[in-house]
């Protein structure tokens, strides 16, 4: 790569498979000065506990954070949308030398009487963790106020990365569960764990699962509800997408009730199959899984026909990934796969180090493999490898359009289904849209070969 | 009314205040946006700049962690210039302070001067700093204050050099693109500050820019002392501003106007802008003006009375009321988050001579407040950024998007608000809004209007 982009630094956290066995640096701070795409604790808290449309989600800062946090998910709710506001105590330069705990009693108790949420989650900020306000006893004080419950979120910005807030966010919710009544659940009953329910997804996948016969009893947290969350200790077991955001949650759940956890994916054809049987088959009956089998069947049978007529316009065009957790980039690679593409750049804000190894198992020899990346680096691997589809979040968008690549946004704020198997479909529709669209002959680097 | 007594803040109408300084820094000539705090602050803001632009922009951080926060920030920040020199080579970065590292007392142009001292002229750019702790002030006082910062840290005295300083304000790219062309027009050379007309507007590439073309040149900011004259827009400016230093520190004589949005604010800045070439109004602008005019008497009767909200940063509110009263709509409520105590003066004095009643004028007020009292003032026509859509769609009234951000249309960086031209586009945008409500509303659907 050019060296330019590079940062010697940077160099142990970048990996080509086949040069050297990997030994990936990951998980560590993000190097300053290196235009990082990760955002921080903040950050990752918000987007986990965002979708729990019936709670109020208070941020205690400054206003930065809560703004830039509204209606940020295209996740949806069935019901109440309370998750799409955003709330801020908007702390001010007295409340920073005074402290902001009064300003916080005040706020919860008018949003609480205004709103009548079911829980409220207060999101602590850089600045809270610096002034010393007791979050806690505030929102003790406050539950007791208003006999609801009222969580902490301890997600002081510069405490680590997103990770961090991941884990802040399950302890807040793991104080939720094991409250509720979990009379007449189902032996048969899954918590769906780390979907967001992004265009809808989660109601896909619930179909499916009811059509196994399997009682879902809390959505965590996609068009997710505090009563669900309180009793979701209930469920036979812990079904879990998106690992990194919401695994600790799964494995405090095992501790405390010794509820088992299957890690899923629901993006791809093959993963999404895989997440049905798995599950059949954990609750070891032959029944289930059949209807599984039949279930798989008939999408599949709707869905080749049409991946098929993509896969002829794609075979052979190249594909990069760069995303916020690994997980979503294994079924990526393989839902590429089956469209005729190859993966030539993968990479995640927040893989560990058993992410990557999985990741350099299931690519092609070549593939770069890039943890906590940056835009020069992003940009330099795309041109590298001339790629002709970028997939990752908005941040990600301009670079590959700035340099004239298709891209799609497999990220939060997308508007379009891609889980499952009707999700499948659309995902080969906007590739082949975004790849086969005539506007990239107008760009630099492909004008010159277009013209005579 | 409203809840005056709420504490908590409901979907805010203003941003934080490192976000307009990163965006001011973006609009000089390679500068880096550089934020002194967590990582997240940079990311959120490239990302929510993104959403509007569809353009890259790279602002660096010192990404402090956890032991920084206690034993301070230097070496992070020092850590950071270092890597941004070596993988941007930037000729200037502009490095802005966020709510964490003002609280836990970094003293940034104290480190800036150590960091100095450690590395030789040769291997590091220019270093401007301005503090920027999001719980005082909004975007408009980060922008502002980056402004100010980079001339007072910046410009020299010069020589008397026959130019002009334009501080045009936070406006659309478009809107920079035009202040230079009128400058041209009028034969005046000029010095626009910032200018991400191009940096935050740029075409296809081949190549990833390691910083965007464009922006203000550096010679051109270290000369501003010479001008002999600033214009500086915007009706609720802080009392201390790029324009006063250039005037308290250097003597260069001072024009402060509203933005020029609407026929009489535009006309202000080009009977200016003819003082000050000692040229009339050129042929191009008469005809523009012209047109303008034209139209207006062919639109009027579909907008007279028309009840408005209108809602943003202030200077971009009064500009906008100013045109909207004068064309004959009625302004009812005039909105900002922001708190600049001179909102509603800067409203009377342009709505004065004009025959419409005196509007509601607010600061300091999120979309609760507003939705509430648009609600119970009754209005039908919303103009401002996208994040208003939300209260547009519960009122059931039409949004023309206007300002920063639009986060749900394309091309909000290529809205021109300014001038005659920018009042033409705003003009055909809100008389045409209103005429396909009706016509959407109405069960015979004319196809004449």
């Amino acid at each position: 790569m050019n060296s330019q982009a590079l940062l010697s630094e940077r160099t142990r956290q970048i990996h080509r498979k086949g040069a050297t066995p990997l030994d990936l640096d990951c998980n560590k701070d993000s190097l300053a000065g290196a235009v990082s795409q990760r955002a921080c604790v903040f950050c990752g808290s918000r987007v986990v506990l965002y979708p729990i449309a019936d709670a109020l989600h208070l941020v205690h800062g400054p206003i930065g954070c809560a703004v830039y946090t509204w209606d940020i998910r295209g996740a949806l709710s069935s019901g109440p949308e309370l998750h799409r506001l955003s709330f801020s105590t908007d702390l001010q330069e007295l409340d920073v030398i005074f402290g902001g705990e009064k300003k916080l009693e005040k706020a919860l108790l008018e949003l609480i009487a205004r709103h009548s949420p079911k829980a409220a989650f207060v999101y602590s900020t850089c600045i809270v963790g610096i002034i010393g306000d007791d979050l806690a006893a505030v929102c003790r004080k406050v539950a007791e106020k208003t006999g609801i419950p009222v969580l902490p979120v301890q997600s002081e910005g510069f405490k680590g990365n997103k990770r961090a807030g991941y884990e802040a966010a399950c302890s807040a919710m793991a104080q939720l569960v094991g409250t509720g009544d979990i009379s007449g659940i189902s032996p048969h009953s899954i918590n769906i764990v780390g979907d967001f329910n992004l265009a809808g997804e989660i109601w896909l996948i619930r179909d499916y699962f009811a059509e196994l016969g399997i009682e879902v009893v809390a959505n965590i947290t996609g068009d997710g509800r505090v009563d669900d969350i309180r009793r979701c200790h209930g469920a036979a077991l812990n079904v879990v997408q998106c690992s990194g955001a919401t695994m600790d949650l799964a494995r405090i759940m095992q501790e405390r009730y010794g509820t088992p956890f299957l890690r899923v994916s629901y993006f791809g054809v093959e993963d999404m199959a895989e997440a049905l049987y798995a599950v059949a088959r954990h609750f070891g009956d032959e029944d289930m899984l059949e209807k599984a089998r039949q279930l798989v069947k008939r999408e599949l049978a709707g869905l080749l026909p049409q991946l098929a007529r993509y896969r002829r316009a794609l075979a052979g065009k190249k594909a990069a990934i760069y995303v916020g957790g690994a997980f979503k980039a294994f079924s990526l690679v393989k839902a590429f796969r089956l469209l005729g593409m190859s993966v030539v750049l993968v990479g995640s804000q927040t893989g560990t180090r058993e992410d990557y190894l999985e990741l350099e198992r299931i690519c092609d020899p070549g593939t770069i493999i890039v943890d906590d990346s940056n835009p020069l680096e992003l940009a330099s691997f795309l041109k590298e490898k001339e790629v002709d589809l970028f997939v990752g979040g908005v941040k990600e968008r301009p670079i590959a359009y700035k340099l004239g690549v298709a891209f799609c946004d497999h990220n939060h704020e997308r508007k379009q289904m891609l889980a499952g198997f009707a999700g499948m479909e659309n995902f080969a529709r906007e590739v082949h849209d975004s790849v086969m669209s005539p506007v990239w002959r107008f760009v630099p680097r492909r004008h010159k070969e277009v013209r005579p | 009314m409203s809840t005056p007594d709420f504490v908590a803040t409901t979907n805010a109408c203003k941003l934080c205040r490192p976000l307009g300084a990163a965006i001011a820094f973006r609009g000089i000539e390679g500068c880096v946006p550089f934020l002194h705090g967590s990582q997240g602050c940079a990311t959120y803001m490239r990302r929510y700049i993104i959403s509007h632009f569809n353009e890259p922009i790279d602002i660096a951080s010192s990404s402090l962690g956890e032991k920084n926060a206690i034993y301070g920030g230097g070496p992070n920040l020092k850590l950071g210039l270092k890597n941004v020199t070596a993988k941007y080579h930037p000729q200037l970065i502009g490095v802005a302070t966020t709510c964490l590292t003002e609280t836990i007392g970094d003293d940034v142009p104290m480190l800036l001067a150590e960091y100095e001292r450690e590395t030789s002229l040769a291997e590091r750019p220019l270093l401007v700093h301005v503090a920027t702790p999001s719980y005082a002030g909004s975007h408009m006082e980060g922008f502002h204050g980056a402004v100010r910062a980079v001339i007072e840290q910046l410009a020299g005295p010069g020589v008397d050099n026959g130019t002009i300083n334009l501080l045009g304000g936070f406006v659309s790219a478009a809107d920079l693109r035009y202040l230079h062309r009128l400058c041209l027009d009028f034969g005046l050379s000029a010095t626009l500050l910032p200018d991400y007309g191009d940096t935050l507007d740029g075409p296809a590439l081949d190549d990833y820019p390691l910083i965007p073309r464009g922006g203000t040149p550096l010679s051109a900011i270290r000369a501003m002392g010479g001008a002999r004259a600033t214009v500086e827009l915007g009706a609720t400016l802080p009392e201390k501003s790029g324009g006063t230093v250039l005037r308290d520190s250097h003597g260069v004589p001072l024009h402060r106007l509203g933005l020029p949005i609407g026929i009489r604010a535009s006309d202000a800045l080009m009977e200016l802008f003819a003082q000050l070439s000692g040229r009339p109004l050129p042929e191009r602008l008469a005809a523009a003006r012209g047109r303008l005019v034209d139209s207006l008497v062919d639109g009027h009767k579909y907008l007279f009375g028309r009840r408005a909200l209108i809602y943003g940063e202030e200077d971009l509110v009064v500009g906008l009321t100013s045109f909207l009263a004068e064309i004959g709509i009625a302004p009812v409520l005039c909105a900002s988050g922001g708190k600049s105590g001179k909102l509603a003066e800067a409203i009377g004095a342009v709505l004065a001579d004009l025959p419409c009643a005196p509007p509601e004028v607010r600061e300091d007020v999120d979309f609760h407040d507003i939705e509430t009292l648009a609600e119970e003032l009754g209005c039908q026509l919303v103009v401002g950024h996208s994040k208003g859509y939300a209260l547009a769609r519960r009122l059931h009234v039409p949004l023309v998007r206007v300002g920063f951000p639009i986060h749900d249309r394309l091309g909000g960086q290529r809205i021109l608000h300014l001038g005659y031209e920018g009042a033409q586009g705003l003009f055909d945008t809100v008389v045409n809004t209103l005429i396909e409500w009706s016509q959407d509303s109405s069960p015979i659907g004319y196809s004449y209007m």
